[in-house]
């Protein structure tokens, strides 16, 4: 049997799903780390419980969700409560163990810009802002990031920093006293890269199938550090696909 | 029983805006995705404010119709896209182009605007928040400050009260006394509404006292600081209002390609806001059949026993 043909967007939301093997709660954004928030709960991770930032915990969404916002969020949800509660009560109390973000540039640490292309006083490109990102990377127990690799979006210097990764590498995050443990992992449609040594800074951990380490330095804006062994990700599995096809995302809105 | 407090406070949306809302004023419409009043923003248009402070976390299509038709000088915001669909572009145009007017932006992330209006409800002179250590939004907001912990546990972030004069909170249901209950995402209307000089509530329908006394866990605003009420079903379309319609997302999808363009925003104002009385107006030309596609089916939660005491 020949191997099943899958897109980008598929592999990428098939790798966040894997990875969330294990977890107990997870701050979703809409998109790709919706679907692949709920092919988790379908595969890796039943007793996932989704936490979106308009105030919903524990969501089980009959369709899927336009915005965070979305009404299905609310019916049939485990509890719904106001932005200042979740952020303060579920967010900043501890009780996010993953977030899924994501940006429009990334640096070698992990540090995120969802503000502005060029001078913020005077913008090439006025991006939406934080939201709650600069909040969830600052106290998410561990933060995964899910992002296109492009050399316009992994750059050496971000153009504002909104939401802080690994700040400038080491123990920086922690001497400022950030609670949440930062950047573990970036998803991108070629690879996925970590910050697992000392000075935290983005190196390549797994290379998707048919890609090359010289692929991804390709899209990368700066000398790009290996991990002492890179691991070759398994191609997304008849059932994941099945799954992202029929079951999440029927009308294939985000593939 | 203070008498204000127990006073009729039904009024047509045009005399709700015509007494709260003056020109140079702030204006917090507020409602996360739903339960945004684009009534009143609409009403604001046609009485043609002007240098208005707008402010909301997720300024949507009302903010991006209202900066078009020139009513403000300023947005407050904490996150600017259109919802699941992308970008707002007459703010954009205002801010890089100045059409139809220059706009200056005040940005938060959303747990700082959200502590703005907490510190503004409760009459505090700041909140604190663990936010934005290391990020450049400090230096983009100098409102944002890190100070140490008085009781030394170093820097935490903190944010000032905020205190619009008027906020516009649309909801499921009142009484005649603006007591308001609400169901869905509580977003931030509570801290708003205690946090606004004054309060103006929408609601879809205006029901007996004794329902909202039945089910007093479900009041977010009581009539105490609600100055005027208003009955306007379908109030916060093309929003939506959890368990009376779904969002008309047709609707934001349209707006993401009609926006481009200024001169379309100007004929759509004409034919949509300005060539229109009022809202019922609006609701009679949208049609009653689309409102019908967009009632989801009923979900209904069983009832609870509050208990007799006696």
């Amino acid at each position: 049997m020949s191997e099943p043909t899958y897109t980008d967007s598929e592999i990428m939301i098939a790798v966040a799903a894997r990875v969330l093997e294990g977890a107990r709660t997870v701050f979703v954004g809409v998109g790709l780390p919706n679907i692949a928030c709920n092919l988790a709960r379908y595969t890796v991770a039943p007793d996932l419980e989704l936490i979106y930032e308009s105030g919903v915990y524990g969501a089980r969404p009959e369709r899927l969700p336009l915005s965070i916002g979305d009404p299905t969020l609310v019916s049939g949800a485990t509890s719904v409560v106001s932005m200042a509660d979740l952020f303060g009560l579920y967010l900043q109390r501890g009780l996010v163990e993953v977030a899924l973000l994501g940006g429009a540039q990334i640096d070698r640490y992990g540090n995120l810009n969802s503000t502005v292309i060029g001078d913020y006083a005077k913008p090439k490109t006025r991006l939406p802002g934080s939201g709650g990102a600069c909040e969830i990377a600052t106290n998410a127990q561990r933060t995964f990031m899910i992002m296109r690799l492009k050399r316009r979006a992994f750059v050496e210097k971000l153009d504002f920093l909104t939401s802080p990764g690994h700040l400038t590498g080491g123990d920086s995050r922690a001497r400022l006293g950030l609670p949440g443990g930062g950047p573990e992992l970036v998803i991108t449609d070629k690879a996925t890269l970590n910050f697992a040594n000392p000075n935290r800074e983005m190196q390549l951990s797994a290379l998707y199938p048919g890609v090359t380490v010289k692929d991804v330095q390709a899209e990368v804006g700066w000398p790009l550090r290996l991990a002492e062994t890179i691991q070759e990700t398994t191609a997304p599995t008849t059932e994941e696909l099945r799954l992202i096809r029929e079951e999440l995302d029927p009308h294939a809105m985000y593939r | 029983m203070n008498n204000a407090a127990k006073a009729d406070k039904l009024v047509s949306m045009q005399e709700a805006i015509t007494t709260y809302v003056r020109d140079d004023c702030s204006v917090c419409i507020e409602g996360f995705t739903g339960f945004i009043s684009f009534a009143a923003g609409h009403e604001i248009i046609r009485q043609r404010r002007r240098n208005l402070t707008l402010i909301r976390m997720t300024p949507d299509l009302i903010y991006d119709q209202m900066i078009a038709a020139g009513t403000a000088r300023k947005l407050m915001f904490s996150y600017m896209g259109n919802p699941g669909v992308g970008s707002l572009y007459c703010i954009r145009r205002a801010v890089e182009k100045a059409v139809p007017c220059p706009l200056e932006l005040e940005e938060y992330s959303h747990y700082g605007l959200v502590g703005r209006y907490a510190a503004g409800a409760s009459r505090l002179p700041f909140f604190a928040l663990r936010s934005y250590v290391g990020s450049d939004m400090l230096a983009a907001n100098p409102l944002i400050k890190l100070i140490d912990d008085p009781y030394g546990t170093g820097k935490i972030a903190v944010v000032p009260p905020l205190n619009p004069d008027v906020a516009i909170l649309h909801a499921q249901r009142a009484d005649r006394q603006g007591n308001t209950q609400l169901w869905g995402l509580l977003g931030m209307q509570k801290e708003v509404a205690f946090a606004a000089k004054h309060v103006i509530v929408v609601v879809e329908e205006v029901v007996d006292e004794s329902i909202i006394r039945a089910d007093p866990n479900r009041t977010l605003i009581p009539g105490l600081i609600v100055d005027a009420l208003v009955h306007e079903p379908y109030g916060a379309h093309p929003s939506y209002v959890q368990g009376y319609y779904d969002r008309d997302n047709e609707s934001y999808l349209a707006w993401d390609k009609l926006s481009q363009d200024h001169a379309a925003v100007v004929a759509w104002l004409a034919e949509w806001v300005y060539g229109l009385e009022n809202h019922a107006a609006y609701v009679r030309k949208v049609g009653q059949e689309h409102f019908v596609k967009l009632k989801p089916d009923p979900l209904l939660a069983p009832s609870v026993d509050y208990g007799r005491y006696r």
